[in-house]
């Protein structure tokens, strides 16, 4: 199946998507998931480079000879990508656990003993 | 002996990680055990990075490869193209110079938390956030490969960010960690998303392939802004400064030193990439202007939001943000004129690069000796306090020595790079020399003040204020001879460490690819 440019372009608007959510949104839950939007883009776009059209798995053990493999770089990459951000995904959120307990808000317009 | 010095590189950043994870589980045979075993981790890197320096510099600053795994790198595959494999570390003299500034803070630092955390708990939690962060630190600066860089540049954001937001029990904490936290990943995310471009474009992840076969065109353009844009955020570059102030005022005292040090481990990363990474296949005109533009917005804005705080910790970290820009200014100038190569580019450079040692120092002193104060005091309102130099002798000197050394007055280390720094960069426009050297008048200003407020005066009843014990005066002290060695000796230390650091970005990229590459 040849997906073109369509899989570039759908990483590039959850990029966007992600960084319109932290520029414009107030509830700090909204901000995690903006993050999360963005970090989604990124990984898919490492995929995407690797990617071949028709390719099989990158595993030389049993492969059927002369067939085209995906690149074995970019998903080590992502998968690298994906366990730091479960880490500062997890890291977000349980700040946003106690800024609730302490503030009883997650408004970020109401949270604000450190300005200037 | 050989060995050790042999595998220096990657014994650096795996004592300071091993010791991380041990931390906790030593801590449970009690404080003192759990004390001398950071202290023996904390010397042992610091002693191995003093190894690898003496090991570079001997050798003139020369880049060296280190590969994880023991066997060759550079096997050639089937097809017969050759392209470096495996993790490789590789060391020149910049790498050697940060991570001797990176060995002087961390030590000091947790010199001064065995006192800092005597009568508090968490201490086990703090020491291991405190070595991962360490390891962290070193990893950036000394790795080879631009994805290993990434994945170093979150230990650290992850492992800071821990530091800061540790102490739960402190609303104010947490909003500092969350801020920081979400500015620490989006940068993060900017890098990573360049290298990803990168590695589309070339195939490679090693900074000395990449840098071989980059070739200035569009794809490598985007990845140079989303690579400056990510790295800047991270140094706390004005107009992406905010979260610093934050950072490094909410952390523990100790910590905040040890945050700008990796700001600064951020800084390096962005000058290896600007310098060895792009260098001139890029206009480095631009880019060198780019710096600049950073490096005057952030001297300006760092002095004057210090000139409006009463909290005695966010005032030094504003004084923290705007020494940002001193480095920025200094290697900037170098930058936007390494393609004729004047000596004063080389003077610039030099200046910018001796200032982040001379900042790691007097930075490092002034939090160590906020963290006494407020410890003292129990406050951070500069309004609420005063008279602490009638008890706290020691400390208030330290005080005066740190502050200026920061603002530059002689003969202190500030002076002597801020000196290199105003001469060179008044010989590319007078402007910048002139904004600068304002700048450093305000910060004095800032300081007295501070001074003024805290340790002058008569001593309000309420306030407490002994001097600080021994455990952190000692620390301190060593931070003051530094502070006070680069001030009077700065020849020797320019020409013995901070010459083959500058020259190891200014003429060194080609000696980096080929210390790979070959030929």
């Amino acid at each position: 199946m040849n997906l073109g440019n369509l899989p570039f372009i759908v990483s590039a608007l959850l990029v966007v998507l992600g960084i319109y959510t932290l520029l414009f949104k107030r509830n700090l839950i909204k901000l995690v998931i903006g993050i999360s939007l963005i970090e989604t883009g990124v990984n898919l776009f490492l995929v995407m480079l690797g990617y071949r059209s028709k390719g099989i798995a990158p595993i030389y053990t049993f492969a059927p000879a002369g067939e085209r493999m995906v690149l074995p770089t970019p998903q080590a990459l992502t998968l690298t990508s994906i366990v730091i951000g479960l880490a500062t995904t997890a890291l977000l959120l349980s700040f946003a656990v106690f800024i609730w307990r302490h503030y009883g808000t997650l408004d970020v317009h109401r949270i604000k003993e450190l300005k200037g | 002996m050989s060995a050790l010095s042999v595998h220096a590189p990657v014994l650096l950043i795996a004592i300071p990680l091993l010791g991380a994870f041990a931390v906790p589980l030593i801590g449970k045979l009690g404080r003192g055990v759990r004390d001398a075993f950071v202290g023996l981790i904390a010397a042992f890197t610091a002693a191995l990075a003093g190894l690898l320096a003496a090991n570079v510099f001997g050798n003139g600053g020369a880049a060296s490869v280190y590969v994880l795994g023991g066997k060759p790198f550079d096997i050639p595959l089937p097809s017969g193209m050759t392209a470096p494999i495996r993790i490789l570390l590789e060391v020149d003299g910049m790498s050697a110079f940060m991570a001797l500034i990176t060995a002087l803070v961390t030590l000091t630092a947790i010199a001064f938390s065995f006192s800092y955390w005597r009568e508090r708990s968490g201490g086990s939690m703090y020491h291991s956030l405190l070595l991962l962060l360490t390891a962290g630190i070193f990893g950036m600066e000394l790795t080879g490969d631009m994805f290993n860089f990434f994945v170093f540049l979150e230990v650290t954001s992850i492992a800071a960010c821990g530091l800061i937001g540790f102490r739960v029990w402190l609303g104010r904490t947490q909003e500092a960690a969350f801020k920081v936290m979400t500015l620490y990943t989006l940068s993060g995310l900017f890098v990573l998303l360049a290298i990803g471009l990168l590695y589309g474009e070339h195939g490679g992840l090693n900074i000395a392939y990449l840098a071989h076969s980059l070739s200035g065109g569009i794809v490598d353009k985007i990845a140079l802004g989303l690579l400056l844009t990510g790295l800047a955020m991270k140094a706390g570059a004005v107009p992406m400064h905010m979260w610093a102030p934050d950072a490094y005022g909410e952390a523990p005292a100790p910590t905040s030193a040890v945050l700008v040090a990796n700001s600064q481990a951020s800084l390096y990363g962005l000058f290896r990439v600007l310098f060895t990474l792009f260098g001139i296949t890029v206009s480095t005109a631009t880019t060198g202007w780019i710096l600049i533009v950073f490096a005057l917005l952030t001297i300006f804005v760092g002095v004057t939001m210090a000139l409006v705080q009463s909290d005695i910790k966010r005032l030094i970290a504003y004084g923290a943000v705007s020494q940002i820009g001193y480095m920025l200014l200094g290697v900037g100038v170098g930058l936007a004129t390494i393609v004729t190569k004047p000596t004063y580019g080389f003077v610039a450079m030099q200046g910018g690069i001796f200032h982040m040692v001379n900042d790691a120092a007097c930075i490092g002193l002034l939090f160590l000796v906020a963290g006494a104060v407020t410890r003292a005091a129990g406050t951070r309102d500069l309004n609420k306090m005063g008279g602490l130099a009638h008890t706290m002798k020691y400390t208030s000197v330290f005080f005066i020595i740190g502050a200026f050394a920061l603002a530059g007055v002689p003969p202190f280390n500030g002076f002597a790079s801020k000196f290199l720094i105003y001469e060179a960069s008044f010989k590319l426009s007078p402007f910048l020399a002139i904004i600068a050297i304002l700048s450093s008048i305000l910060l004095l200003a800032v300081f007295v003040k501070a001074f003024q407020g805290a340790f002058l005066g008569p001593k309000p009843a309420s306030l407490g204020g002994g001097e600080a014990p021994l455990g952190m005066l000692i620390p301190m002290a060593v931070l003051a001879l530094v502070v006070i060695a680069f001030g009077l000796f700065p020849g020797f230390f320019v020409e013995r460490i901070v010459t083959p650091a500058a020259r190891a970005l200014w003429f060194g990229r080609d000696a980096y690819i080929s210390a790979i590459l070959g030929g």
